[in-house]
């Protein structure tokens, strides 16, 4: 293989040769090649295959718009798809894969589509692919994704670490060539805490591809010393590596930093990537310009290549694009790279000039042939350039040659400009698309149109200096270095339209979206920029339209014989350019994507061999299978047959438990309660019902009065968090002259529930106090004192169970010592561990509702809690709403009990409830089952369900309808107080 | 993706901290009757531009606020502690 790289010359290190391979062919460069300039030196032009139509394609630009050399880097879990060529650091040991094409990139089966091109034109989504539609998901879809496929991700996670951070900044300069060093020098010597970020490896921009003199030094030493400086500075961070994607309300900025995405093993303890926010008291535009390709047919061939690119791979990386050159360019920028080239010592056939003047006189000294008012018509070649035809004053001519650099102009970034909203200007003068200055945010720069190194220096300075004069930051501009050899290229009419032309000419190169296709846009009435784009794909790939999207809209504007400046633009939205999810994820994956919350009873539950599930953050016990035990469903019946014959223990830690304290915290809870709390006595207890604004029930749970200013709440597990959030509002948003205090303590108490006949006979062996009946009715709430006072703890006589039951809540950290205890003294009198399925069991054959039944469609009538509503007070959460018309309405879904006819029959939570004889369709639903299990009392399946009238309806027969499994069973509407519905047990 | 709220108890933070429960309007009297409570539960104006919400600095000091934020721009102007603006404007 032949090798491009010049003998001297560049920014590379000649002493840090690195090897790497591509598409598994080993091959060379040095530090300081991107993986595009190695490739481009070891003679590797053919890069990738097209899209749409698998085109051999070589690198076109050497920055970040890149749409052709996308590659697949690294191996296993590290693999990154897509990565552009022209901004991956060359490391030793990379290795590099080409991407959509097979079996190699050299014979593509696919290339077959551009034989197929008539039927993969634009709208061909829309079109050929569209009938018979059974074909769609079965033919077609796969089709079109297996042949126009970008790279695969890893099937394997990423080994990798990521991380997320925010940083302020008086100003935030985003680019650091001549104009974005000028103004973090300008800000940084002033003392105003400076950011600067570049996408590059190394800060410079423009400057690193520059033979220009600045202050008397080549323009790279000139960049590296202004580095050296920032660096020194305390008050200014440099981040290079770093992308600055997208532009947020409060002059909020987001950035990724590829810290290690350059080494071929990254350091434990340090991310790859860090995804930066950086809070912008005033930020600088400094992003440069993007130069325009120009459509003429073949211009996608591998050797055609932006002249910027050509100039930098030469000046930059010491590679010479191809032996033999052209330039084909529309304004003065041409003419640097043609001097360059000449210094190089590389070829240099022609220069194609669309102009008819030319050149400035005086700017171009060389040898090269210019032609004037001529056109590149065709290029001509398959993996590689082989001739260009040239359109000149009614003749044509063809020159054979292996590399044409292309220069339609510059199109300022402006991206993060536009973001939020605010639309580019269309400027004639300029023959682009222009933002202006925001609140906050200004332009500089080639980013506003500017040419030449000087100008741009002055302007970054001037800038800077007006930025910070808002914040009160005093800075001066200081002088501008003299620049030798500084190119300004004034901006020339665009050119968008090459008449003539043969083969297709390409304007969104990553989409394969070419002239013809736009033209076909604008016959079939899609000529409005955004159908267009939508109709074309144009500007829809990875690369947004960076090089496409102002050639569609020039194209258009022709067309329809109109300014660009009505067509307009699409939309500007982050992200500028891709980002990686492991950068958005940051170190939120594997363990830490979420908290796990243990109850202070989850070691007591795992030694005694609970099955955990998880319920929110929560993992809770389900079940405690004992030996001999092979289904869940055993367990579970026994541990619900002992409680009810003898006594269990089950964690109800998880509930959630709020203090309320205050002058006014009984009133407090009679208005966020629909039933009264203000007359409950201290040492008692009470089942509250909370309501929405709307009527509805929010939650429902106990709470204590412990003392006359002081409640303690409890909550349901899954809206403990929302519960303190509404009593939040109700205190200080609705109610501020409330005297209230809230506080979360439910990680502060372990709280055991005790069940069953022998719940007392077990506790009264730790409890001091006189725990019997007499002493501590139902519904009692005290302090009490353990283990012959060793220990402070509070005990409530509530049951969820129907049993009689105690909740004994000790401080968290002693909750795993007392279960122990308590299950050691229950052990002779049969106590047992029981969980939440068992707990669940329990608590639907006594008929009790979860938000199983509370789903945000209930009102307390609808529960059998209408009595519940205190019609005394005057206001409360819920109360003026709850009076509606269809909240009273006697058809409302009820809740009822619901039983298979047959007791060896079962059906499922979420059924529908037909009436017996009705035909089964969503139309005829009754209701549905709410909840369900196998009751070991009742010996059969039971449930729980929501049905229209169903409080009258005990006794119906009626279907129970599984329409998702086509199952049917015949079953009976009743009482849904399966066990005990005297309350006899209770008061026991 | 990131505005930063002024929480007046915390200062600047990311918005991530904060849960918006929506419109900031006062609650009726109790005997306002049943078109104002209508009006309160279920209707709310869109408009373009200034708009006041609650905010609860859920994962900072657990105050809820008054933001009052631009819907347009997402610009925040002004965050008050819902308390204080209950005392001045909800009377
Ligand atoms: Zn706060």
């Amino acid at each position: 293989m032949t090798s491009y790289r010049l003998s001297q010359g560049g920014l590379i290190d000649r002493a840090r040769p690195l090897s790497f391979s591509f598409d598994g062919k080993p091959m060379s460069g040095f530090a300081g090649d991107s993986l595009a300039s190695a490739l481009l030196a070891n003679g590797q032009r053919l890069m990738g295959r097209s899209f749409k139509y698998h085109r051999p394609r070589g690198v076109l630009t050497a920055g970040a718009a890149e749409p052709n050399a996308l590659m697949t880097i690294g191996k296993g879990g590290r693999t990154e798809p897509n990565t552009r060529a022209t901004l991956q650091e060359l490391y030793d040991g990379l290795t590099a894969r080409s991407q959509n094409r097979w079996p190699s990139l050299d014979f593509d089966i696919g290339a077959l589509n551009g034989l197929l091109s008539p039927f993969l034109s634009a709208g061909f989504y829309y079109k050929t692919f569209m009938w018979p539609a059974a074909f769609w998901e079965k033919l077609y879809e796969p089709f079109i994704r297996k042949a126009a496929g970008l790279g695969e991700a890893a099937k394997e996670s990423d080994p990798d670490s990521f991380e997320k951070c925010w940083a302020h900044c008086d100003l935030l300069v985003i680019g650091a060539g001549a104009t974005g060093l000028a103004a973090a020098l300008t800000a940084g010597r002033a003392g105003a805490r400076v950011i600067l970020v570049d996408e590059q490896a190394e800060l410079g921009g423009s400057l690193l591809s520059e033979t220009a003199t600045i202050g008397g030094v080549p323009a790279a030493q000139f960049a590296r010393e202004a580095t050296a400086e920032l660096e020194a500075l305390p008050n200014v961070r440099t981040l290079a590596r770093t992308t600055a994607f997208g532009r947020y309300d409060g002059n909020v900025f987001g950035a990724v930093e590829r810290v290690q995405k350059h080494v071929a093993t990254p350091q434990v303890g340090r991310p790859v990537e860090r995804l930066w926010r950086i809070v912008a008291g005033r930020a600088l535009l400094a992003t440069g310009a993007e130069e325009r390709p120009l459509v003429f047919g073949g211009n996608d061939i591998p050797g055609v290549m932006m002249a910027g690119a050509a100039r930098s791979y030469l000046n930059r990386t010491a590679v010479a694009p191809a032996r033999q050159m052209a330039i084909f360019t529309t304004n003065d920028s041409g003419y640097a790279l043609a001097r360059d080239l000449e210094a190089c010592g590389v070829a240099l056939t022609a220069i194609i000039d669309s102009r008819p003047e030319g050149a400035a006189p005086g700017l171009y000294k060389g040898q090269a042939r210019i032609l004037t008012d001529a056109l590149v018509r065709d290029a001509h070649g398959g993996k590689s350039l082989s001739a260009i035809t040239i359109a000149r004053q009614g003749r044509t001519e063809t020159l054979r040659l292996d590399g044409l650099a292309v220069s339609g102009g510059f199109s300022p970034v402006i991206h993060l400009a536009c973001h939020r909203g605010d639309k580019p200007v269309w400027s004639d003068a300029q023959g682009a698309f222009l933002a202006e200055d925001r609140k906050g945010l200004a332009l500089a720069g080639a980013a506003a149109g500017l040419s030449g190194l000087a100008a741009c220096y002055e302007a970054g300075a001037r800038k800077a200096v007006a930025l910070l004069d808002q914040l009160g930051i005093a800075a001066t501009a200081g002088s501008v270095p003299t620049v030798e050899g500084d190119i300004v290229a004034p901006a020339t009419k665009p050119l968008w339209s090459i008449p003539g032309i043969r083969g297709k000419a390409f304007i969104d190169f990553q989409n394969d979206v070419h002239r013809a296709d736009l033209a076909l846009a604008v016959r079939e009435g899609y000529a409005h920029v955004e159908l267009a784009k939508r109709y074309t794909t144009n500007g829809m790939a990875t690369d947004q339209g960076k090089l496409s999207n102002v050639n569609a809209i020039g194209l258009l504007a022709e067309a329809r014989g109109v300014s660009p400046a009505e067509v307009g633009t699409t939309t500007f939205r982050p992200f500028y350019t891709p980002v990686s999810f492991g950068a958005l994820a940051g170190s939120s994956h594997g363990k830490h994507f979420q908290p796990v919350r243990q109850s202070p009873l989850h070691g007591w539950a795992k030694k005694n061999g609970a099955r955990f599930v998880e319920t929110g953050l929560w993992y809770r016990s389900a079940w405690f299978p004992r030996t001999g035990e092979t289904t869940w469903r055993e367990s579970v019946d026994r541990e619900v047959r002992t409680v009810r014959e003898a006594a269990g223990l089950c964690d109800v830690s998880m509930l959630g438990k709020i203090e309320i304290t205050g002058k006014d915290a009984a009133l407090f809870l009679d208005r966020v309660y629909c039933n009264g709390f203000a007359n409950l006595p201290v040492g008692k207890a009470r089942y509250g019902l909370m309501l929405r604004e709307d009527g509805f029930i929010y939650d429902d749970g106990t709470t204590s009065r412990l003392a006359e200013d002081r409640f303690f709440m409890t909550t349901t597990t899954a809206y403990a968090a929302g519960v303190l959030n509404h009593l939040e509002f109700c205190a200080q948003a609705l109610w501020p002259e409330l005297d209230v205090r809230l506080a979360s303590v439910t990680d502060q108490w372990a709280q055991m529930a005790i069940a069953g006949p022998l719940a007392r006979t077990i506790l009264q062996e730790i409890v001091d106090e006189d725990i019997s009946n007499e002493a501590f009715p139902f519904l009692g709430a005290r302090a009490v004192s353990l283990f012959n006072g060793a220990l402070k703890g509070r005990l409530f006589r509530i049951s969820f169970s129907g049993e009689l039951a105690y909740e004994l809540a000790v401080p968290a950290g002693y909750g795993e010592s007392v279960a122990d205890a308590l299950m050691e003294i229950g052990k002779p009198k049969g106590l047992c561990a029981y969980g939440v399925e068992a707990l669940s069991v329990l608590r639907i054959e006594k008929g009790h509702v979860t938000h199983n039944e509370i789903n945000g469609t209930v009102v307390p009538a609808d529960l059998g809690f209408g009595r519940m509503v205190s019609a005394k007070k005057a206001d409360f959460i819920g109360k003026h709403m709850l009076a509606r018309e269809g909240l009273t309405a006697g058809n409302r879904h009820q809740l009822v009990g619901v039983v298979p006819l047959d007791p060896a029959a079962s059906f499922r939570t979420g059924a529908h409830i037909l009436a017996k004889g009705a035909a089964a369709t969503l139309e005829n639903s009754l209701g549905h089952v709410s909840s369900s299990c196998y009751s070991p009392h009742v010996g059969s399946t039971i449930g729980l369900a929501l049905v229209r009238a169903g409080s009258s309806r005990h006794g119906e027969e009626v279907m129970i309808w599984n329409g998702l499994r086509g199952e049917y069973t015949p079953g009976r509407l009743c009482d849904p107080v399966f066990i005990d519905p005297e309350n006899a047990k209770l008061k026991i | 993706m990131a505005s930063l709220i002024a929480c007046p108890h915390c200062g600047r933070r990311p918005k991530e901290e904060f849960t918006v429960k929506g419109a900031a309007l006062a609650r009726p009297e109790p005997q306002a009757g049943a078109d104002a409570w209508f009006d309160h539960v279920y209707l709310r104006d869109n408009p373009r531009g200034p708009y006041q919400e609650f905010w609860h600095h859920t994962s900072g000091c657990r105050r809820w606020l008054v933001v009052t934020r631009d819907t347009a721009t997402h610009e925040v102007e002004e965050a008050r502690d819902a308390a204080l603006w209950n005392r001045e404007t909800a009377r």
